[in-house]
């Protein structure tokens, strides 16, 4: 018991101990970067249904949206998304680029514990919940449109 | 519509998405991991209930670039599914409608992992 | 002389002596304002040749134990015993460096406090008379340390603010009966302490408590105040921890002054980014072999209190939910004897 108050206490102590930065330069940067990305999003939306008058709206959008994981694994690759991401923070997590970033990151990460095992296997370490809970929750709403 | 008007909105709207990701971030200590999860189960919620539709007319690439989008097109492969194959649908919808972004993402991680080196961080 | 007093601390009455120290870094490390006192910068390539940073941090153990031999005057035959320990699973860092070396072979984990672990424990079988002459490493390297315990390189995520930067470095020492160099006279072994902190980004508060303990057992079994010492040296507790460690000491009644330290505020300057400072095995074994042990062996400090602190997680316990505990060993290191 007497441990459990001490612990608390400490805990406590500790957290307002922690200095307090200022959340302002992060949060203003993750917005123009964010909203950058979704700009050149729509820029490149706008430009392949300008270029090519036969693809259909939502096609655009599918191409968009693989140009993007392109230039986000790329950048990865060559080891300056981590870069952009520790200025940027959620400005680029929140983006379809994080999603490819956390897909790409580890795939270079374990490529040192062989294809199979290193990289196949952990390539989904953090990118694997989103898809899991997506689809889980995806399938819900299904199920309950089902009975609608 | 003014074409830069319109920029300008899904700047602002994507800007504010992020903006909202890093206030999670900094006041929950969330990890990447969760703060995605968060984003695509809340994406799969508002087009379940059917508001990310004139959110979407109305921000475009705002709200479709974000992770969101990619939650909201599992619900909405779903849901079509559903009305169209019925049972089946459940199980079909929500992966085909986002099978170009997974693969995708699968392949070029492939292909740069194949390429590339991790490098120390230098910052 | 007594041998023993209280329950944590020994003296060593035969005199075991450290007669050679190396330290081999990084290039982040190199940058630092430690540099002109490292045994061994690597400038550029932190795979240092390798292949992968696993077997990068190998080479820096054995670089490291060659040249503490070598600094000693020493050939491999005289080294008795090899004692290491790193940070990685099952610490392979250690075992596979002493592979290529024909020197019977000890591995220890203390997490970041292994440096005075070993000392300690080499010192006790020197000094004890089963051993003359024993070598002691260690080392980390951020690349190893961060797959392990955090993230994949080139995930585009923040460091939160109250998290440290893993020491891409290794040192090593020699200790002996014979020859001549600073006296290691007695050892305090620390408690694993834990004050309830589950945060894993903000190791200095999980390791604070530990190094008090240590502390308070070190002045009350051999009846000194910090005063009595020229340094006393904490290992990676960083700017939060040694400022939490000073507060903890007052509430006691200590007051640690201006002859207190910290290896992980010391190593790195403060525009390189590494938010509370250094951490890691190689922050405390380190900045020992170059700055403390010249200045030491110079005769500047007579008498130091080495204090390396570690954090006993694995990622399995931490992601259970388990709180981080904390560990704390001391040894005094005393000026050569003219």
């Amino acid at each position: 018991m007497q441990e459990q108050e001490r612990n608390i206490r400490y805990n406590a102590y500790v957290e307002a101990k922690i200095a307090k930065t200022h959340a302002w330069p992060s949060l203003f940067n993750s917005f123009w970067v964010g909203g950058l990305i979704c700009t050149l999003g729509q820029l490149c939306n706008d430009l392949i249904l300008l270029w090519f008058p036969s693809v259909s709206t939502q096609s655009a959008w599918a191409y968009t949206l693989i140009i993007l994981i392109f230039l986000a694994s790329f950048l990865t690759g060559l080891g300056v998304f981590d870069k952009i991401g520790a200025f940027a923070g959620a400005g680029t997590i929140v983006p379809i680029t994080g999603f490819s970033n956390s897909i790409a990151s580890p795939a270079i990460e374990f490529k040192n514990e062989g294809i199979i095992f290193g990289m196949c296997a952990k390539m989904f370490i953090i990118a694997g919940p989103v898809i899991v809970s997506g689809t889980v929750a995806s399938m819900i709403v299904g199920l309950i449109y089902l009975f609608l | 519509m003014n074409e830069w008007y319109v920029y300008l909105i899904i700047f602002a709207t994507g800007g504010l998405i992020c903006f909202l990701g890093q206030i999670l971030i900094i006041k929950t200590k969330m990890t990447s991991a969760r703060i995605l999860v968060t984003f695509v189960v809340l994406g799969v919620v508002l087009e379940a209930i059917g508001i990310f539709d004139p959110i979407s007319e109305f921000c475009k690439a705002g709200i479709n670039v974000p992770i969101i989008g990619f939650g909201a097109s599992l619900a909405k492969g779903a849901i079509s599914a559903v009305k169209s194959n019925g049972i089946l649908g459940i199980f079909t919808g929500g992966l085909t409608a986002t099978a170009g972004g997974i693969a995708a993402a699968i392949f070029f991680a492939f292909i740069f992992g194949i390429i590339f080196r991790a490098k120390t961080k230098k910052l | 002389m007594e041998r023993k007093r209280g329950n944590q601390t020994v003296f060593f009455n035969n005199k075991p002596k450290i007669i050679g120290h190396y330290s081999i870094v990084g290039p982040k490390e190199g940058k630092g304002h430690l540099r002109k006192y490292f045994s061994q910068i690597e400038e550029k390539d932190d795979f240092f040749g390798q292949k992968t940073y696993e077997k990068a941090e190998r080479v820096m153990i054995e670089r490291a134990l060659d040249g503490a031999i070598k600094s000693a005057n020493a050939k491999y035959s005289d080294v008795h015993l090899f004692m290491a320990g790193d940070l990685l699973n099952q610490i392979i860092s250690s075992s596979y460096a002493a592979r290529s070396f024909d020197i019977p072979y000890v591995g220890v984990f203390g997490a970041c406090s292994t440096m005075a672990e070993s000392l300690a424990l080499s010192a006790c079988l020197v000094d004890g008379g089963h051993f003359d002459t024993i070598a002691c490493a260690t080392s980390s390297h951020f690349s190893t340390a961060e797959r392990q315990f955090r993230f994949p390189l080139e995930l585009g995520n923040q460091r939160p603010p109250t998290s440290q930067w893993t020491v891409t470095g290794s040192g090593a020492d020699v200790v002996s009966i014979k020859g001549n160099g600073p006296r290691i006279t007695s050892a305090t072994f620390g408690k694993v302490t834990d004050f309830g902190i589950n945060d894993v980004n903000n190791m200095g508060a999980a390791m604070a408590p530990a190094a008090m303990n240590t502390l308070i057992a070190h002045f009350k079994d051999t009846n000194t105040t910090p005063d009595d010492y020229d340094l006393i040296l904490s290992g990676d507790l960083g700017k939060l921890g040694s400022e939490i460690l000073i507060d903890l000491m007052e509430d006691q009644g200590y007051k640690l002054g201006l002859n207190y330290k910290d290896c992980g505020q010391m190593i790195f300057k403060r525009n390189q980014n590494v938010l509370m400072g250094g951490s890691g095995c190689g922050c405390s074994a380190t900045v020992f072999n170059s700055i403390i042990m010249k200045k030491l062996i110079a005769g500047e400090y007579k008498k130091v209190l080495f204090m390396a602190t570690g954090a006993l997680l694995s990622t399995t316990s931490s992601q259970q939910g388990d709180t981080v505990p904390g560990i704390a060993h001391a040894v005094v290191i005393e000026g050569v004897e003219k």
